[in-house]
């Protein structure tokens, strides 16, 4: 087969976007149509990153520039309830929006337990219902001068998320966006988005899940905007368990006011090829920031994660750890980067990130990129690489506990530090079962080191 | 119970044991002393499968099984305990988890059925409170941020918990002061019975005051040179090893 450039597959991408343009939300709307234009002309000029470019050396995306992905229909009235407890955690006690292929599933949905005044819609609704607050956040906070896949995304985005939280609301229930992807015999693609604004003195978590119903190609294009508000607190989990053979591209913008608090808790277990940017922005006074992420990958799995923690203003506050378990002949990269503007004076950063290779073959790329502008901050980093403790093994094997049960235990407790920052009970538990299930499927019990 | 045949061990080029002869019975304590680097260590490694160490030529037979041919865990779960030197901190491991995982890895084996949190702790209750073990040292990760003296005493509890039929405890004095050591050496006798051994592997007489043995054995540079009645550890307290070394080159291993 004759090798396809990845600037005659971006064609592909640019001419169906005349086609398309009027099935994707929001049309008739000019400031979203100029959006759209001005996104798509963005990408023509970006293309698809090449590993000539520094942020993408270590993630070669040519496999998923090849494939002729078609803009994934919906495919929501095939997906029973049942299905979804299969692949999911148990999230009845959650408000829940569910999209099928990228589109919204009204039936697999529920909303309760949201106080008064808070917005949760997809986003095609709230193109009709709030578009306001729409023209003003969108895109505001996620630039895709940059970011091919983040242009393509604004360009294409159909369905997703729009959630509004008013000043002072605190609220226990967790809010769930599940997006499940089944693509059948066509390799499908869909561009989630999802903006999320947290209004002043309130308190929220939301679940941002990625679930493969089958073992079908697709492209997920995932963007993720996030405004958090003075004094507010958001915590953010992503569980992403796509099909092992599904690209999954995600971003997640987030900007801090002022004494705001974010975490993140990004967890990747599925996917043949996963890039997740996560970029937080502290950009005002006395924000709080923690980054959480788990990979879990076997197989020819390959997991990267990008993240920029960007403090802007003083007083920032900010941890990062990122733990690997990496098997078969998996590949893992972390690129940290911290930057701390001339303004953002009495800093305080932590970087960590720990792997664990349980094959020989299995390989993890792990850089910390510090740029420290200011001249009155704490910054540390630190990356590991190990394999598992023999002593340790001996020890619980000399205690009547069988060998492939003692590395079992092991590699969990090599998880624990961030499955215990969850504070979610269901997704903790559901998080713990899905890490001892794929060690069985993935034999990694047995693997010789 | 435990016979052991011209056992020779190495680690790499580094021969340690050199042909030792053991045998314990039912119902014994047997001390096992010596100098540093004696290999007495190594002989308790070696018995609970530690494969840093290979075993170049001799014989052990348990209960008239090949030891040597069994899995660590195989061992445990035929009733061999080992209580570590040096016992080894494993963070993210619940302590109270790790122990029922082993409890009922036995009980399994064995054909019994397995037990629930509840019931383990249950069963396990009486054993803490008898060796000073509180809630807050079981609910910990496995001997992570413990005292050298917690850590020895979470060894005897986990003995105590798993009821071996032969114990062999390494240096498990060194570093108690007298309240842990007469706590340990008071966990130790409870487990004294009939039909199960112990082996206590010590470098000084002291702990061997609270638990009296039926035999002790001096171990010198890889062999066993000389065995006797509880007096010889107060012969060699006295003395030191020193007169034992400089005649090893005379001496046989004793055979009992």
């Amino acid at each position: 087969m004759p090798s396809i450039g990845l600037a005659e597959q971006q064609d592909v991408y640019l001419s169906s976007f005349a086609l398309v343009e009027h099935e994707l939300g929001g049309c008739g709307t000019p400031w979203l149509h100029e959006l759209r234009q001005e996104a798509i002309e963005r990408f023509a000029e970006l293309g698809f990153p090449s590993t000539h470019r520094e942020e993408w050396k270590q993630t070669n995306v040519a496999p998923l520039a090849k494939i002729p992905f078609r803009l994934a229909e919906d495919g929501h009235a095939g997906v029973a309830p049942e299905a979804l407890e299969r692949v999911t955690f148990r999230d009845s006690f959650c408000s829940r929006l569910a999209f099928v292929n990228g589109h919204f599933s009204p039936e697999l949905s529920h909303l309760s337990g949201l106080p008064q005044g808070v917005k949760v819609a997809s986003l095609r609704t709230a193109f009709a219902q709030d578009e306001k607050a729409l023209e003003e956040h969108l895109a505001r906070y996620a630039p895709f001068d940059r970011q091919a896949f983040v242009a393509l995304n604004t360009a294409f985005m159909q369905d997703g998320a729009f959630v509004e939280v008013p000043r002072g609301t605190v609220f226990q229930t967790p809010i769930h966006l599940l997006y499940l992807s089944t693509a059948g015999d066509q390799p499908t693609v869909s561009h989630p988005r999802n903006l999320i604004l947290v209004g002043p003195h309130s308190q929220v978590s939301l679940i941002e899940s990625y679930f493969g119903l089958d073992s079908s190609v697709y492209l997920t294009n995932a963007v993720t905007e996030i405004a958090v508000a003075d004094n507010s607190q958001l915590d953010h989990y992503k569980l992403q368990q796509e099909s092992e053979q599904a690209f999954h591209i995600s971003t997640l913008q987030v900007r801090l006011a002022s004494t705001s608090r974010f975490r993140s808790h990004s967890i990747s277990l599925g996917g043949a090829l996963v890039r997740n940017n996560i970029r937080p922005v502290l950009d005002a006074e006395g924000a709080e920031c923690t980054l959480n992420g788990l990979y879990q990958v076997a197989n020819r799995q390959h997991v990267d994660n990008h993240t920029t923690l960007d403090h802007a203003k003083p007083h920032g506050t900010s941890r990062e750890l990122y733990k690997g378990i990496l098997s078969g002949q998996a590949t893992a990269v972390f690129n940290g980067r911290i930057i701390v503007r001339k303004d953002a004076q009495k800093t305080d950063a932590i970087q960590r990130n720990k792997n664990l290779l349980l094959s020989e073959n299995a390989v993890i790329d792990t850089k910390p990129q510090l740029e420290i502008y200011a001249n009155d901050v704490r910054c540390t980093h630190g990356a590991t690489i190990g394999q598992l403790d023999q002593e340790a093994m001996f020890y619980l094997r000399s205690r009547g506990i069988g060998e492939q049960a003692a590395r079992h235990l092991l590699i969990a407790a090599f998880a624990t530090e961030i499955v215990d920052g969850i504070k979610i009970e269901a997704v903790r538990d559901w998080l713990k079962a899905t890490i001892t299930a794929r060690l069985f499927t993935y034999g990694q019990g047995q693997e010789e080191l | 119970m435990l016979e052991i045949k011209n056992l020779h061990a190495r680690t790499g080029n580094n021969e340690i044991l050199k042909g030792v002869d053991l045998r314990v019975g039912p119902g014994e304590v047997h001390a096992i002393m010596g100098p540093n680097g004696s290999g007495k260590s190594t002989l308790a490694q070696v018995l609970a499968g530690r494969d840093i160490y290979q075993v170049t030529a001799g014989k052990v037979s348990y209960e008239g099984k090949d030891l040597l041919a069994l899995a660590p865990e195989d061992r445990a779960r035929e009733g061999v305990f080992l209580a570590f030197q040096y016992p080894v901190e494993i963070p993210g491991v619940n302590n109270m988890y790790f122990l029922r995982s082993a409890v009922n890895a036995t009980r399994q084996h064995r054909g019994l059925p397995e037990f629930d949190a509840l019931d383990f702790l249950a069963f396990v209750k009486e054993k803490m409170k008898s060796l000073g073990i509180d809630d807050d040292l079981v609910n910990r990760a496995v001997n992570v941020g413990f005292s050298g003296g917690e850590k020895k005493r979470n060894e005897v509890f986990q003995m105590a918990v798993l009821e071996p039929k032969l114990a062999i405890l390494d240096e498990t004095d060194s570093g108690l002061d007298i309240d842990a050591l007469k706590l340990v050496a008071t966990g130790v006798n409870a487990l004294r019975s009939p039909d199960r051994a112990i082996i206590v592997v010590t470098h000084y007489q002291r702990l061997l005051n609270f638990i009296v043995p039926d035999f002790v054995h001096v171990l010198s540079n890889g062999r066993i040179v000389k065995s006797g009645g509880k007096e010889l550890a107060i012969e060699l307290e006295q003395k030191g090893y020193v007169w034992l070394e400089e005649a090893v080159e005379s001496a046989q291993p004793v055979t009992f």
